[in-house]
Protein backbone atom coordinates (compact mmCIF):
# COMPACT_ATOMS: atom_id res chain seq x y z
CA UNK A 1 0.00 0.00 0.00
CA UNK A 2 1.68 3.70 -0.80
CA UNK A 3 2.73 5.67 1.99
CA UNK A 4 0.19 8.35 1.11
CA UNK A 5 -2.81 5.68 2.14
CA UNK A 6 -1.82 4.89 5.31
CA UNK A 7 -4.37 6.69 7.39
CA UNK A 8 -7.26 5.24 4.79
CA UNK A 9 -6.45 2.18 7.17
CA UNK A 10 -6.43 3.53 10.51
CA UNK A 11 -9.41 1.88 12.52
CA UNK A 12 -11.93 4.51 13.10
CA UNK A 13 -11.78 4.68 8.91
CA UNK A 14 -12.78 1.00 8.51
CA UNK A 15 -16.36 -0.74 8.93
CA UNK A 16 -17.24 -3.94 8.81
CA UNK A 17 -21.15 -5.20 8.69
CA UNK A 18 -22.42 -8.01 10.96
CA UNK A 19 -25.27 -8.99 8.19
CA UNK A 20 -24.70 -6.90 4.81
CA UNK A 21 -25.61 -8.54 1.59
CA UNK A 22 -25.10 -6.46 -1.85
CA UNK A 23 -26.84 -7.90 -4.93
CA UNK A 24 -27.14 -11.70 -3.44
CA UNK A 25 -23.16 -11.41 -2.24
CA UNK A 26 -22.57 -11.99 1.57
CA UNK A 27 -20.41 -9.11 2.47
CA UNK A 28 -20.65 -9.44 6.23
CA UNK A 29 -17.44 -9.71 8.56
CA UNK A 30 -13.73 -9.17 8.87
CA UNK A 31 -12.93 -11.07 5.23
CA UNK A 32 -15.57 -7.71 3.39
CA UNK A 33 -13.64 -4.86 5.99
CA UNK A 34 -14.64 -1.67 4.14
CA UNK A 35 -12.89 1.48 3.85
CA UNK A 36 -14.73 4.66 4.79
CA UNK A 37 -15.60 7.19 1.79
CA UNK A 38 -12.84 10.00 1.97
CA UNK A 39 -13.35 13.03 0.81
CA UNK A 40 -10.16 15.51 1.48
CA UNK A 41 -11.21 19.61 1.23
CA UNK A 42 -8.99 21.08 3.60
CA UNK A 43 -6.04 21.32 1.95
CA UNK A 44 -3.28 23.96 2.93
CA UNK A 45 -1.50 24.74 -0.64
CA UNK A 46 1.05 27.49 1.49
CA UNK A 47 2.05 24.76 3.80
CA UNK A 48 5.07 23.41 1.44
CA UNK A 49 5.87 27.46 0.09
CA UNK A 50 6.02 28.60 4.06
CA UNK A 51 8.13 25.20 5.15
CA UNK A 52 10.52 26.39 2.20
CA UNK A 53 11.12 29.94 3.44
CA UNK A 54 12.37 28.87 7.13
CA UNK A 55 15.97 27.99 7.06
CA UNK A 56 16.51 24.43 6.22
CA UNK A 57 13.52 23.87 4.09
CA UNK A 58 14.73 25.25 1.08
CA UNK A 59 15.16 22.40 -0.91
CA UNK A 60 11.45 20.25 -0.08
CA UNK A 61 10.60 19.83 -3.78
CA UNK A 62 13.03 18.25 -4.83
CA UNK A 63 11.71 15.40 -3.07
CA UNK A 64 10.84 12.19 -5.14
CA UNK A 65 9.41 10.11 -2.39
CA UNK A 66 12.19 6.89 -2.46
CA UNK A 67 12.16 6.74 1.11
CA UNK A 68 15.95 6.52 1.94
CA UNK A 69 15.74 9.33 4.78
CA UNK A 70 12.87 6.97 7.04
CA UNK A 71 15.00 4.01 5.80
CA UNK A 72 18.29 5.61 7.16
CA UNK A 73 16.95 7.21 10.12
CA UNK A 74 17.89 7.03 13.40
CA UNK A 75 14.79 8.17 15.47
CA UNK A 76 12.54 6.15 12.92
CA UNK A 77 14.18 2.81 14.51
CA UNK A 78 13.13 3.53 18.30
CA UNK A 79 10.12 4.95 16.71
CA UNK A 80 8.15 3.87 13.72
CA UNK A 81 5.72 6.71 13.88
CA UNK A 82 8.59 9.55 13.34
CA UNK A 83 8.37 9.27 9.75
CA UNK A 84 10.35 12.20 7.79
CA UNK A 85 10.01 10.37 4.09
CA UNK A 86 6.01 10.63 5.03
CA UNK A 87 6.18 13.86 6.41
CA UNK A 88 7.53 15.60 3.75
CA UNK A 89 5.18 14.12 1.06
CA UNK A 90 1.79 15.49 3.46
CA UNK A 91 3.89 18.97 3.44
CA UNK A 92 3.86 18.81 -0.54
CA UNK A 93 -0.16 17.83 -0.49
CA UNK A 94 -1.18 20.18 1.72
CA UNK A 95 -2.39 17.61 4.08
CA UNK A 96 -1.95 19.60 7.44
CA UNK A 97 -4.32 17.78 9.57
CA UNK A 98 -2.71 14.33 8.95
CA UNK A 99 0.67 16.23 9.62
CA UNK A 100 -0.71 17.63 12.78
CA UNK A 101 -1.52 14.33 13.82
CA UNK A 102 2.70 13.74 14.65
CA UNK A 103 3.28 17.50 15.45
CA UNK A 104 4.74 16.89 18.77
CA UNK A 105 7.30 14.25 17.81
CA UNK A 106 9.14 16.12 14.56
CA UNK A 107 11.17 18.35 17.03
CA UNK A 108 12.78 14.40 17.89
CA UNK A 109 14.76 14.75 14.53
CA UNK A 110 18.25 13.95 16.21
CA UNK A 111 20.39 15.62 13.46
CA UNK A 112 22.58 12.48 13.29
CA UNK A 113 22.52 13.28 9.40
CA UNK A 114 22.00 9.67 8.09
CA UNK A 115 19.25 10.94 6.00
CA UNK A 116 21.16 13.72 4.06
CA UNK A 117 23.82 11.31 3.62
CA UNK A 118 20.98 9.05 1.98
CA UNK A 119 19.46 11.60 -0.02
CA UNK A 120 19.38 11.27 -3.58
CA UNK A 121 18.08 14.64 -4.50
CA UNK A 122 19.90 16.64 -1.78
CA UNK A 123 16.41 17.57 -0.18
CA UNK A 124 18.92 18.06 3.47
CA UNK A 125 16.03 15.77 4.87
CA UNK A 126 17.78 17.05 8.62
CA UNK A 127 17.18 20.78 7.67
CA UNK A 128 13.43 20.03 6.66
CA UNK A 129 12.70 18.57 9.77
CA UNK A 130 13.91 21.54 11.58
CA UNK A 131 12.33 23.81 9.28
CA UNK A 132 8.25 22.04 9.75
CA UNK A 133 9.14 21.78 13.47
CA UNK A 134 9.80 25.79 13.65
CA UNK A 135 6.89 26.30 11.58
CA UNK A 136 4.76 23.97 13.89
CA UNK A 137 5.48 26.28 16.96
CA UNK A 138 5.75 29.43 14.94
CA UNK A 139 1.76 28.69 13.98
CA UNK A 140 1.08 28.39 17.25
CA UNK A 141 0.66 24.32 16.81
CA UNK A 142 2.95 23.52 19.11
CA UNK A 143 4.76 25.02 22.27
CA UNK A 144 8.50 25.91 22.01
CA UNK A 145 9.82 22.07 22.27
CA UNK A 146 13.03 20.88 24.40
CA UNK A 147 14.66 20.85 21.98
CA UNK A 148 14.12 24.77 20.80
CA UNK A 149 14.52 26.25 24.49
CA UNK A 150 17.93 24.31 24.31
CA UNK A 151 18.91 25.41 20.80
CA UNK A 152 17.83 29.34 21.97
CA UNK A 153 19.70 29.32 25.73
CA UNK A 154 22.84 27.91 23.76
CA UNK A 155 22.69 30.35 21.06
CA UNK A 156 21.76 33.21 23.32
CA UNK A 157 25.45 32.20 24.59
CA UNK A 158 27.01 32.14 21.55
CA UNK A 159 25.76 35.44 20.29
CA UNK A 160 26.64 37.27 23.79
CA UNK A 161 29.92 36.63 24.30
CA UNK A 162 31.36 34.05 21.66
CA UNK A 163 31.66 31.36 23.05
CA UNK A 164 29.69 29.13 26.15
CA UNK A 165 30.48 27.15 28.92
CA UNK A 166 28.48 23.96 29.05
CA UNK A 167 27.86 24.49 33.07
CA UNK A 168 25.96 27.25 32.61
CA UNK A 169 23.72 25.91 29.17
CA UNK A 170 23.22 23.28 31.40
CA UNK A 171 21.54 25.24 33.89
CA UNK A 172 20.29 27.63 31.99
CA UNK A 173 17.72 24.85 30.01
CA UNK A 174 16.91 23.06 33.13
CA UNK A 175 15.99 26.57 34.79
CA UNK A 176 13.86 27.74 31.51
CA UNK A 177 12.07 24.17 31.42
CA UNK A 178 11.74 23.89 35.46
CA UNK A 179 13.51 20.76 35.76
CA UNK A 180 15.31 20.20 39.11
CA UNK A 181 18.87 20.61 38.64
CA UNK A 182 20.01 17.75 41.30
CA UNK A 183 18.53 14.65 38.77
CA UNK A 184 19.74 11.44 40.80
CA UNK A 185 21.96 10.16 37.51
CA UNK A 186 23.41 13.96 37.36
CA UNK A 187 24.62 13.77 40.89
CA UNK A 188 25.89 10.22 40.66
CA UNK A 189 28.03 11.04 37.72
CA UNK A 190 29.35 13.95 39.71
CA UNK A 191 30.11 12.53 42.52
CA UNK A 192 32.17 9.88 40.36
CA UNK A 193 33.90 12.44 39.08
CA UNK A 194 34.48 14.49 42.11
CA UNK A 195 35.91 11.32 44.26
CA UNK A 196 38.31 11.58 41.32
CA UNK A 197 39.62 14.77 40.43
CA UNK A 198 42.40 16.61 41.49
CA UNK A 199 41.69 19.80 43.89
CA UNK A 200 43.32 22.43 41.48
CA UNK A 201 41.21 21.10 38.17
CA UNK A 202 38.16 21.82 39.74
CA UNK A 203 38.65 24.92 40.95
CA UNK A 204 39.43 25.84 37.40
CA UNK A 205 36.32 24.65 36.10
CA UNK A 206 34.50 25.88 39.36
CA UNK A 207 36.32 29.18 38.20
CA UNK A 208 34.87 28.78 34.67
CA UNK A 209 31.29 29.18 35.43
CA UNK A 210 31.82 32.30 37.49
CA UNK A 211 34.28 34.30 35.23
CA UNK A 212 32.18 33.24 31.74
CA UNK A 213 34.74 32.44 29.03
CA UNK A 214 34.31 35.24 25.85
CA UNK A 215 35.94 35.98 22.90
CA UNK A 216 37.73 39.51 23.62
CA UNK A 217 36.62 42.25 21.33
CA UNK A 218 32.99 40.27 20.12
CA UNK A 219 31.12 43.42 20.77
CA UNK A 220 30.95 44.34 16.79
CA UNK A 221 30.27 40.40 15.79
CA UNK A 222 27.45 40.25 18.40
CA UNK A 223 25.74 43.40 17.17
CA UNK A 224 25.69 42.13 13.32
CA UNK A 225 24.63 38.67 14.39
CA UNK A 226 21.36 39.96 16.54
CA UNK A 227 20.53 42.62 13.80
CA UNK A 228 20.78 39.47 11.27
CA UNK A 229 18.55 37.27 13.55
CA UNK A 230 16.34 40.13 13.73
CA UNK A 231 16.28 40.46 10.02
CA UNK A 232 15.60 36.90 9.59
CA UNK A 233 12.78 36.10 12.29
CA UNK A 234 10.83 39.34 10.41
CA UNK A 235 11.29 37.52 7.74
CA UNK A 236 10.14 34.28 8.44
CA UNK A 237 6.63 36.22 9.59
CA UNK A 238 6.18 37.40 6.47
CA UNK A 239 6.68 34.34 5.08
CA UNK A 240 4.07 32.15 6.98
CA UNK A 241 1.79 35.61 7.24
CA UNK A 242 2.12 36.11 10.79
CA UNK A 243 1.83 39.39 11.82
CA UNK A 244 4.92 41.28 14.67
CA UNK A 245 2.77 39.55 17.20
CA UNK A 246 2.81 35.86 15.88
CA UNK A 247 -0.93 36.19 15.27
CA UNK A 248 -1.96 34.54 11.99
CA UNK A 249 -2.89 37.63 9.69
CA UNK B 1 54.61 10.19 6.23
CA UNK B 2 54.69 13.75 5.60
CA UNK B 3 55.70 16.74 7.39
CA UNK B 4 52.61 19.00 6.06
CA UNK B 5 50.66 18.12 9.61
CA UNK B 6 54.16 18.69 11.69
CA UNK B 7 52.64 22.45 12.94
CA UNK B 8 49.34 23.45 12.32
CA UNK B 9 47.07 25.55 13.92
CA UNK B 10 44.40 24.45 16.76
CA UNK B 11 40.98 24.69 17.19
CA UNK B 12 40.13 23.13 20.56
CA UNK B 13 36.41 24.41 20.78
CA UNK B 14 34.04 25.10 24.42
CA UNK B 15 33.59 21.31 24.92
CA UNK B 16 37.16 20.89 25.13
CA UNK B 17 37.41 23.83 27.45
CA UNK B 18 34.86 22.20 29.89
CA UNK B 19 33.15 18.77 29.74
CA UNK B 20 35.39 17.60 27.42
CA UNK B 21 38.84 19.01 28.91
CA UNK B 22 40.23 15.44 28.65
CA UNK B 23 40.33 15.33 25.40
CA UNK B 24 41.99 19.16 25.45
CA UNK B 25 44.79 17.29 27.94
CA UNK B 26 45.27 13.99 25.88
CA UNK B 27 45.22 15.68 22.76
CA UNK B 28 48.17 17.99 23.72
CA UNK B 29 50.09 15.30 25.16
CA UNK B 30 49.69 13.05 22.60
CA UNK B 31 51.24 15.79 20.32
CA UNK B 32 54.06 16.75 22.46
CA UNK B 33 55.24 13.12 22.45
CA UNK B 34 54.89 12.83 18.99
CA UNK B 35 56.72 16.07 18.28
CA UNK B 36 54.14 17.53 16.42
CA UNK B 37 53.32 21.49 17.46
CA UNK B 38 49.93 23.23 18.10
CA UNK B 39 49.61 26.27 17.74
CA UNK B 40 45.99 27.75 19.37
CA UNK B 41 44.16 29.95 17.42
CA UNK B 42 43.78 33.47 19.03
CA UNK B 43 40.86 34.52 20.29
CA UNK B 44 38.64 31.78 18.21
CA UNK B 45 35.04 31.82 18.76
CA UNK B 46 31.94 28.93 19.56
CA UNK B 47 31.56 26.81 16.08
CA UNK B 48 27.78 27.04 17.10
CA UNK B 49 27.60 23.27 17.47
CA UNK B 50 24.36 21.76 16.88
CA UNK B 51 22.32 24.39 17.89
CA UNK B 52 23.17 27.54 16.02
CA UNK B 53 22.29 25.92 12.65
CA UNK B 54 18.58 25.39 14.08
CA UNK B 55 18.26 29.17 14.15
CA UNK B 56 19.73 29.87 10.80
CA UNK B 57 22.38 27.84 9.46
CA UNK B 58 23.99 31.04 7.54
CA UNK B 59 25.22 31.80 11.05
CA UNK B 60 26.61 29.00 11.59
CA UNK B 61 28.76 29.59 8.42
CA UNK B 62 29.69 33.04 9.49
CA UNK B 63 31.06 31.12 13.33
CA UNK B 64 33.33 29.19 11.56
CA UNK B 65 34.44 31.68 8.71
CA UNK B 66 35.57 33.74 11.71
CA UNK B 67 37.65 30.56 13.38
CA UNK B 68 39.20 30.11 9.43
CA UNK B 69 40.05 33.56 8.90
CA UNK B 70 42.18 33.38 12.03
CA UNK B 71 43.98 30.56 11.45
CA UNK B 72 44.67 32.48 8.30
CA UNK B 73 45.79 35.25 9.63
CA UNK B 74 48.23 33.30 11.83
CA UNK B 75 50.04 31.97 8.73
CA UNK B 76 48.65 28.91 8.71
CA UNK B 77 47.06 26.18 6.02
CA UNK B 78 45.58 24.00 8.47
CA UNK B 79 43.43 24.00 11.12
CA UNK B 80 42.92 21.08 13.39
CA UNK B 81 40.16 20.65 15.17
CA UNK B 82 39.96 17.50 17.51
CA UNK B 83 35.81 17.70 18.69
CA UNK B 84 33.75 16.55 16.06
CA UNK B 85 31.27 19.21 15.98
CA UNK B 86 33.81 21.61 15.62
CA UNK B 87 35.54 19.79 12.73
CA UNK B 88 32.00 19.10 11.07
CA UNK B 89 31.29 23.01 11.27
CA UNK B 90 34.57 24.27 9.72
CA UNK B 91 34.04 21.39 6.93
CA UNK B 92 30.95 22.48 6.43
CA UNK B 93 31.58 26.34 6.05
CA UNK B 94 33.90 25.28 3.64
CA UNK B 95 31.75 23.67 1.80
CA UNK B 96 28.66 26.32 1.66
CA UNK B 97 31.22 29.19 1.10
CA UNK B 98 32.72 27.26 -2.15
CA UNK B 99 29.18 26.45 -3.11
CA UNK B 100 26.61 29.15 -1.87
CA UNK B 101 25.90 32.28 -2.75
CA UNK B 102 23.45 33.36 0.06
CA UNK B 103 26.15 31.79 2.55
CA UNK B 104 28.70 33.64 1.19
CA UNK B 105 26.95 37.18 0.92
CA UNK B 106 25.65 37.02 4.56
CA UNK B 107 29.35 36.17 5.88
CA UNK B 108 30.69 39.06 4.28
CA UNK B 109 28.30 41.01 5.59
CA UNK B 110 28.37 39.68 8.84
CA UNK B 111 32.63 39.67 8.55
CA UNK B 112 32.50 43.62 7.63
CA UNK B 113 30.41 44.44 10.26
CA UNK B 114 32.55 42.73 13.07
CA UNK B 115 35.22 44.30 11.36
CA UNK B 116 37.24 41.33 10.02
CA UNK B 117 38.63 40.00 6.61
CA UNK B 118 36.05 37.92 5.21
CA UNK B 119 36.89 34.53 4.70
CA UNK B 120 37.27 33.11 1.42
CA UNK B 121 37.17 29.32 0.86
CA UNK B 122 40.01 26.96 -0.25
CA UNK B 123 42.85 28.71 2.01
CA UNK B 124 42.89 26.95 5.04
CA UNK B 125 42.06 23.20 5.14
CA UNK B 126 40.28 21.48 7.86
CA UNK B 127 41.78 17.99 9.35
CA UNK B 128 40.52 16.01 12.80
CA UNK B 129 43.33 14.97 15.32
CA UNK B 130 42.43 11.25 13.63
CA UNK B 131 44.15 12.85 9.84
CA UNK B 132 47.05 14.87 12.39
CA UNK B 133 48.05 11.58 13.84
CA UNK B 134 47.66 9.00 10.76
CA UNK B 135 48.98 11.48 8.13
CA UNK B 136 52.18 12.87 10.40
CA UNK B 137 53.13 9.84 12.21
CA UNK B 138 51.09 6.98 10.91
CA UNK B 139 50.60 3.90 11.67
CA UNK B 140 54.32 2.35 11.43
CA UNK B 141 55.76 5.46 13.57
CA UNK B 142 53.79 4.78 16.43
CA UNK B 143 54.49 1.12 16.16
CA UNK B 144 57.89 2.21 16.50
CA UNK B 145 57.48 4.35 19.77
CA UNK B 146 55.03 2.13 21.14
CA UNK B 147 56.62 1.28 24.97
CA UNK B 148 53.44 0.18 26.81
CA UNK B 149 51.95 -1.70 24.59
CA UNK B 150 47.93 -1.87 24.71
CA UNK B 151 48.29 -5.63 24.32
CA UNK B 152 44.98 -7.22 22.85
CA UNK B 153 43.01 -4.51 24.86
CA UNK B 154 39.53 -4.94 22.75
CA UNK B 155 38.33 -1.82 21.20
CA UNK B 156 34.95 -1.14 20.16
CA UNK B 157 36.32 1.81 17.64
CA UNK B 158 33.25 4.63 17.71
CA UNK B 159 33.10 7.67 15.61
CA UNK B 160 29.87 9.09 15.74
CA UNK B 161 27.82 11.44 13.06
CA UNK B 162 30.18 14.34 12.48
CA UNK B 163 33.30 12.83 11.55
CA UNK B 164 31.36 11.55 8.21
CA UNK B 165 27.98 12.95 7.40
CA UNK B 166 26.95 14.16 5.26
CA UNK B 167 29.67 12.71 2.37
CA UNK B 168 29.89 15.78 0.40
CA UNK B 169 30.97 17.85 3.07
CA UNK B 170 34.04 15.85 2.61
CA UNK B 171 35.94 15.78 -0.19
CA UNK B 172 39.03 14.11 0.46
CA UNK B 173 37.55 11.59 1.63
CA UNK B 174 35.96 7.84 0.36
CA UNK B 175 38.73 8.64 -2.15
CA UNK B 176 40.09 5.05 -2.29
CA UNK B 177 42.78 3.10 -0.94
CA UNK B 178 44.66 5.33 1.98
CA UNK B 179 41.55 7.60 2.51
CA UNK B 180 38.71 7.81 4.74
CA UNK B 181 35.79 6.67 4.27
CA UNK B 182 32.62 7.22 5.09
CA UNK B 183 30.55 4.32 5.53
CA UNK B 184 33.05 2.03 6.66
CA UNK B 185 35.47 4.72 8.73
CA UNK B 186 39.11 3.02 9.69
CA UNK B 187 41.91 5.88 10.89
CA UNK B 188 40.64 5.47 14.40
CA UNK B 189 40.85 1.40 14.30
CA UNK B 190 44.69 1.67 12.21
CA UNK B 191 45.81 3.87 15.16
CA UNK B 192 44.77 1.78 17.69
CA UNK B 193 45.91 -1.47 16.26
CA UNK B 194 49.30 0.33 15.42
CA UNK B 195 49.38 0.39 19.43
CA UNK B 196 48.44 -3.06 19.99
CA UNK B 197 45.31 -2.86 20.51
CA UNK B 198 42.31 -5.35 19.28
CA UNK B 199 40.01 -3.57 17.31
CA UNK B 200 36.19 -5.89 17.74
CA UNK B 201 34.45 -6.05 14.86
CA UNK B 202 31.34 -3.35 15.90
CA UNK B 203 28.56 -2.52 13.42
CA UNK B 204 27.95 0.92 15.14
CA UNK B 205 31.02 2.82 14.32
CA UNK B 206 28.70 5.68 13.07
CA UNK B 207 25.62 5.23 14.87
CA UNK B 208 24.26 8.44 16.53
CA UNK B 209 24.38 8.86 20.16
CA UNK B 210 21.69 11.36 20.29
CA UNK B 211 24.24 13.79 21.57
CA UNK B 212 22.43 16.31 19.67
CA UNK B 213 19.52 15.94 22.54
CA UNK B 214 21.32 14.92 25.24
CA UNK B 215 19.59 17.02 27.91
CA UNK B 216 16.11 18.43 25.76
CA UNK B 217 15.41 14.41 24.97
CA UNK B 218 17.28 12.15 27.47
CA UNK B 219 14.95 9.23 27.07
CA UNK B 220 15.73 9.05 23.57
CA UNK B 221 19.40 9.81 23.96
CA UNK B 222 19.13 6.69 26.66
CA UNK B 223 18.21 4.45 24.70
CA UNK B 224 20.54 5.08 21.28
CA UNK B 225 23.62 4.91 24.10
CA UNK B 226 22.52 1.97 25.71
CA UNK B 227 22.30 0.58 21.80
CA UNK B 228 25.90 1.30 21.39
CA UNK B 229 27.04 0.31 24.85
CA UNK B 230 25.46 -3.40 24.81
CA UNK B 231 26.15 -3.41 21.27
CA UNK B 232 29.90 -3.06 21.72
CA UNK B 233 29.48 -5.62 24.69
CA UNK B 234 27.90 -8.15 22.65
CA UNK B 235 31.10 -7.74 20.41
CA UNK B 236 33.17 -7.97 23.11
CA UNK B 237 34.84 -4.79 23.74
CA UNK B 238 36.53 -4.06 26.77
CA UNK B 239 36.64 -0.59 26.13
CA UNK B 240 34.73 2.15 23.16
CA UNK B 241 37.56 4.69 22.02
CA UNK B 242 35.87 7.54 20.90
CA UNK B 243 37.22 11.01 18.81
CA UNK B 244 34.23 13.30 19.85
CA UNK B 245 33.53 15.55 23.51
CA UNK B 246 29.73 15.24 22.49
CA UNK B 247 29.94 11.49 22.02
CA UNK B 248 32.12 10.72 24.69
CA UNK B 249 30.38 12.69 27.29
CA UNK B 250 26.93 11.65 26.11
CA UNK B 251 28.00 7.89 26.50
CA UNK B 252 29.06 8.62 29.71
CA UNK B 253 26.39 10.47 30.84
CA UNK B 254 23.74 8.04 29.68
CA UNK B 255 25.53 5.31 30.86
CA UNK B 256 24.36 6.44 34.59
CA UNK B 257 21.32 7.54 33.30
CA UNK B 258 20.61 3.87 31.74
CA UNK B 259 21.39 2.45 35.45
CA UNK B 260 19.61 5.54 37.42
CA UNK B 261 16.62 5.56 35.37
CA UNK B 262 16.44 2.41 33.06
CA UNK B 263 17.81 -0.17 35.56
CA UNK B 264 20.49 -1.04 32.77
CA UNK B 265 23.92 -1.27 34.18
CA UNK B 266 26.75 -1.68 31.22
CA UNK B 267 30.33 -2.42 32.43
CA UNK B 268 32.25 -1.37 28.73
CA UNK B 269 34.53 1.82 29.47
CA UNK B 270 34.74 4.68 27.50
CA UNK B 271 38.13 6.36 26.63
CA UNK B 272 39.20 8.92 23.94
CA UNK B 273 41.65 7.18 21.72
CA UNK B 274 44.00 10.26 22.53
CA UNK B 275 44.06 8.60 26.10
CA UNK B 276 44.78 5.26 24.92
CA UNK B 277 47.29 6.11 22.23
CA UNK B 278 49.06 8.65 24.59
CA UNK B 279 49.19 5.71 26.92
CA UNK B 280 50.57 2.93 24.86
CA UNK B 281 53.66 5.70 24.24
CA UNK B 282 54.58 5.36 27.77
CA UNK B 283 52.54 8.69 29.27
CA UNK B 284 50.71 8.04 32.81
CA UNK B 285 46.96 8.09 32.97
CA UNK B 286 46.95 10.53 34.66
CA UNK B 287 48.86 12.69 32.29
CA UNK B 288 46.15 12.30 29.82
CA UNK B 289 43.64 13.04 32.19
CA UNK B 290 42.02 9.70 32.48
CA UNK B 291 40.55 10.52 35.68
CA UNK B 292 38.93 13.21 34.54
CA UNK B 293 36.70 11.58 32.70
CA UNK B 294 33.29 11.11 34.32
CA UNK B 295 33.19 7.45 34.07
CA UNK B 296 35.29 5.54 36.10
CA UNK B 297 38.11 2.94 33.85
CA UNK B 298 41.08 2.90 36.63
CA UNK B 299 39.72 -0.72 37.37
CA UNK B 300 40.66 -2.46 34.49
CA UNK B 301 43.49 -0.03 33.19
CA UNK B 302 45.12 -1.67 36.60
CA UNK B 303 44.18 -4.65 35.84
CA UNK B 304 46.09 -4.23 31.78
CA UNK B 305 48.79 -2.50 33.35
CA UNK B 306 48.48 0.59 31.69
CA UNK B 307 47.43 3.12 34.94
Amino acid sequence: MPIHEKSLIRPENLVTHEHLEIEGVDVSGHWSTFINTRAVSDYNEQMQEEIAALPGGEYIHRCWQCGSCTNACTVNAINPDFNPRYWIYLIRMGFESELLRDKDIIWQCVSCNKCTYACPRDVFPEGVMKATAHWLELKGHTEKKPSMVFDEAFSEQVFATGKIEDGRVLREFFARTKQPLLQDWLIALVRSLVSRLPVALMMKLGLATLFRPRTRGWGKAQAAIEEYVHEREAAARKALHLDVQGAER
Amino acid sequence: MSDKYKKVAYYPGCALEGTGHAYNRSTKELGKALGLELDELKNWNCCGAMEVKNVDPKLQTYLSARNLSIAEDMGYKTVMAPCNGCYHNLKKAEYDLAHDETSREVTDRLSRKAGHKTYEAGKVETIHALDWIKESVGEEGLKARVKNSLNGLKIANYYGCMYTRPRHIFPEKDQGPGSESTAQPHFMDDLLAAAGAENVNYPLKTACCGGAHTLSDSDTSTKLVLNLLTTAEACGADVIATECPTCHTGLEMHQARAEKVFGRKTKVKILYFTQLLGMALGLSARKVGVQENFSDSMDLLRERGLF
